[in-house]
């Protein structure tokens, strides 16, 4: 009796559903970029502009024509037959696209030599944007734009209903492509310190640490400076106040990159985050004891820096390096990243990421943001806390008449959406009353 | 302490339970044949439709029953001895009671047609229903959903996420038009068609043809068209399930007897949600509510009786929701398919078609009901309208208040507003040539 239903569901997809042409066509073409890649890494050199040109152009006709009948369809909600999918439902197609990424992953931080001829096909589009030849940060930046842009397109089309979610996906595609990957291309052919304008410390840690401080305080022109205070308005004076305004979501769901390729190129695994309630006692004490050695570390290597390594000596170097290997790379890359298609696209933002924790803290405590819940009308269906991708249980506050107001949220948006009777309401209303829950007259 | 038995496990029973732990250290134990845990049965959809599967569907993990020490029995309960105060299961054992709760639900109407019970013909209500659908709808190649309610929609809304082309057959002349007023039902209908189901108007179905497997093959309509198929909903409503206690000395009519308090004729017998029917409903109460927040309701007061603090159950303004496939439906207060007599009706409609509002008021302007369609509103907006009986003139002019679709969504404030104002003028026109 118990579960009878996903067990025969996960037996057999009904009716032998066969691909669409469309689904055919965006196959090949995806294969052919498949194709181009291993050709780009195995085969001789030469002809890179074609490999890069095979590869960027059949990823991305792939995603559009094999989400055209999408476009076809009445616009609304897309999730038919997710559940059946082994892409979407962790199937072996899941466990080999996760462990892909996570390879992937591992060989660009600590083996990246054995990426060279992939590195190589990105020289016309360094120097072109740079005047300077690739290296395996040029080309991880590429490909994570790419996959922003050609996902988001995916994510618009199936959520081109929504005007929140538009705005959202253009929003992230903008500061992924603009702050992320243009200007600091352009910042470097112009001789200019590499600087990201969308990362502010504790996500991008280095940037109030004493070393990059003191790097861009000295570089020539007066740019360095202002990317010092740059950083230090948007950490301490931007952060708190946008957070108290709209929630953390300004941040989480319109700027950060890596809130963008989750909210893209994640977006198909949203419903994998663990919703128990042992997740989020572990949310908890995870994020912010990330956050604890994020400020522990910046503290120690500037009490480091002041007294010139007279108190701690080497310590303070230690902690960067751990909290760099195990928080910056480890959590954030190859769990954060590899991990989508098995737990979910938000694993770093809500287990790990400090900068959420700080936003997060706001928004529960002082922000105006909070999700509103329309009265009684809850059905209690699910899909709200099906589809969150941070695994709050929507569902547990929406059918008791609460707003949901949690430090976790990233303000995404789709509980609202997926909602099929208009219960959920993004907004920022007064702080007053934030808590208030709605009781029907007649239970008072 | 007493002993609390609840017969049924859906959001009524639930609730009646949880509500009963919260206010008291009373035994409490819940029997459901239908599933182990309470999972959200408005939710069956979404499981075929694979938006979710049967583990989203449950509100409470499965460790919160024995952290409130609530019990569960999974099985069927097959007599009640109302004087002995006992319940006989159909796993063998029998339960003690103090005091009873029947939450046993609805069923789906089965109207005698010929054919009805042929393999691949079923109404959609449980979760052995969704389980069935899912077998009998495998590989088939056509479907036909009979009834023109909220379920038959729901219905065509699966088997079209399967690809399975489907016909609706709706007895009125247009899709829920016994509840919609005619621009809503019209609109409805349009969007059914325009996803590709064949809708069929004021058709009934006469019968279901079997093959020689005893599997329906197809159906033959009231104008005695043959549509070949392999699937047959049955939506045409449903009713109380109360086929257990049936023929006993508890009272029934179309459901279990009940007062407002939710008791019946019997001392410790109590009956609440879709299976209760009402004595004397207020005026505009049906009899047999059947929907998600009554049965919430009426538990949530039938715990305080229970509990010693005698309640009577009060509804309250009148509301509901639906969704047709990619239309949003939400209505508040009194709005009946036609404006009862000296009642007065503003209605308006977005260009695409797709979104419309209907305000309901009365002969003193005061402010009676809403409907939305494809747009989303504040119930506590609406319902204080209501209750407070606002004149229509202010209600449009606040209704900015009360939207509620997402931000950035376009607003229908300033298009509803001079739309009334051109239909004030239209009006006083009229009342001048007279």
């Amino acid at each position: 009796m118990k579960n009878t239903i996903s067990e025969q569901v996960s037996m057999a997809i009904t009716n032998g559903h066969e691909a669409s042409n469309y689904q055919k066509s965006g196959a090949f073409l995806f294969s052919l970029a498949i194709l181009a890649a291993l050709v780009a890494l195995f085969g001789p050199s030469g002809n890179q502009v074609l490999l890069f040109w095979l590869i960027v152009g059949c990823t991305g006709g792939s995603v559009i024509v094999y989400n055209y009948p999408i476009l076809l369809e009445h616009k609304g909600i897309k999730n038919n037959g997710i559940m059946f999918s082994g892409m979407t439902s962790r199937g072996i197609l899941a466990w080999i696209t996760g462990m892909v990424l996570t390879g992937f992953y591992i060989i660009l931080y600590w083996k990246s030599e054995y990426l060279a001829g992939l590195i190589k096909i990105m020289d016309p589009l360094s120097y072109l944007l740079r005047n300077n030849e690739a290296d395996k940060w040029f080309l991880y930046g590429s490909l994570y734009t790419i996959a922003v842009i050609f996902m988001g397109i995916r994510f618009i089309i199936r959520n081109r209903h929504s005007r929140y979610q538009i705005i959202r996906t253009c929003s992230v595609m903008f500061f992924q492509l603009g702050f992320a990957f243009l200007i600091p291309s352009f910042l470097i052919l112009m001789n200019q310190p590499e600087f990201y304008f969308s990362y502010f410390w504790p996500l991008k840690y280095s940037y109030l640490f004493p070393n990059d401080v003191k790097n861009l305080v000295d570089s020539p022109g007066g740019l360095g400076t202002f990317m010092v205070f740059w950083g230090l308005i948007m950490t301490f004076i931007a952060t708190p106040l946008l957070t108290y305004k709209y929630g953390k979501r300004w941040y989480c769901s319109f700027v950060c990159g890596c809130g963008g390729l989750a909210e893209t190129l994640g977006d198909p695994y949203r419903h994998l985050s663990d919703k128990s309630l042992n997740a989020w006692k572990f949310e908890r004490w995870s994020v912010h004891l990330v956050l604890v050695f994020v400020v522990i570390t910046t503290a120690l290597l500037w009490i480091n820096s002041y007294s010139n390594g007279a108190i701690l000596g080497e310590a303070s170097q230690g902690f960067s390096k751990a909290y760099g290997f195990y928080i910056g790379s480890i959590f954030s890359g190859v769990i954060g990243t590899g991990f989508y298609p098995i737990m979910g696209a938000r694993v770093w933002c809500r287990f790990g990421c400090p900068m959420a924790a700080i936003l997060g803290l706001f928004q529960r405590f002082k922000s105006k943001f909070r999700i509103t819940t329309n009265g009684g009308q809850c059905i209690s269906c699910g899909n709200c806390s099906t589809y969150c991708e941070m695994g709050i249980d929507v569902r547990a506050y929406a059918q008791k008449g609460e707003n949901i107001i949690r430090a976790s949220c990233v303000g995404c948006g789709i509980c609202a959406n997926v909602c099929p009777r208009g219960v959920l309401k993004l907004e920022n209303l007064d702080e007053k009353g934030r808590f208030d829950a709605y009781i029907r007259p007649e239970v008072q | 302490m007493k002993k609390i038995v609840v017969i049924g496990n859906g959001i009524t029973g639930t609730t009646v339970a949880r509500h009963i732990r919260k206010l008291s250290e009373n035994e409490i134990t819940i029997i459901s044949s239908e599933s182990e845990h309470f999972f959200s049965r408005t939710a069956l959809m979404y499981i075929y439709m694979g938006h979710m599967k049967y583990e989203h569907t449950k509100p409470y993990e499965d460790f919160f029953w024995k952290k409130n020490r609530i019990n569960l029995v999974h099985s069927e309960v097959n007599k009640i001895d109302f004087n002995q105060k006992e319940l006989s299961l159909s796993n063998g054992n029998k339960i003690i009671y103090d005091s009873l709760v029947i939450a046993t639900g609805s069923k789906s109407n089965k109207f005698g047609w010929p054919g009805q019970d042929l393999k691949g013909v079923q109404g959609l209500y449980s979760l052995q229903d969704v389980e069935n659908m899912e077998l009998q709808t495998k590989g088939i190649k056509n479907a036909v959903v009979v009834g023109g309610g909220l379920i038959g929609i729901e219905m065509a809304e699966m088997l079209h996420s399967r690809h399975i082309p489907t016909t609706l057959l709706v007895r009125e002349s247009q899709y829920w038009n016994n509840v919609l007023p005619n621009e809503e039902a019209e609109m409805i209908g349009k969007h059914i068609l325009s996803q590709g189901i064949n809708l069929k108007l004021g058709v009934e179905m006469k019968e279901i043809l079997g093959d020689e497997n005893s599997k329906a093959k197809a159906i033959i309509t009231s104008e005695g068209e043959e549509i070949s198929c392999q699937f047959v909903g049955l939506t045409a409503g449903v009713s109380p399930n109360i086929q257990l206690v049936k023929n006993t000395e508890l009272e029934t009519e179309r459901g279990i007897l009940v007062n407002e308090y939710l008791e019946t004729n019997i001392k410790d017998v109590y009956s609440a949600g879709d299976c209760a029917e009402f004595r004397n409903p207020l005026p505009d109460h049906p009899k047999v509510e059947q929907l998600w927040y009554t049965g919430r309701m009426q538990a949530e007061m039938l715990a305080r009786t229970i509990c010693g603090n005698r309640t009577a159950y009060q509804r309250g303004i009148w509301f509901n929701s639906a969704k047709f496939f990619d239309i949003e439906y939400s209505t508040y207060g009194m709005v009946f398919n036609q404006p009862r007599v000296g009642e007065k009706t503003f209605y308006w409609e977005h260009a695409d078609g797709e979104k419309c509002f209907r305000i309901i008021y009365n002969s003193n302007e005061e402010i009676i009901g809403f409907n939305f369609l494809g747009i989303r509103f504040r119930q506590t907006v609406a319902d204080s309208f209501i209750r407070n009986k606002i004149k229509i003139k202010e209600v449009i002019n606040e209704l900015k208040s009360g939207f509620f679709d997402p931000e950035f969504f376009e607003s229908f404030y300033l298009p509803i507003k001079s739309s009334f104002e051109q239909y004030l003028l239209t009006k006083e026109n009229q009342k001048a040539e007279i």
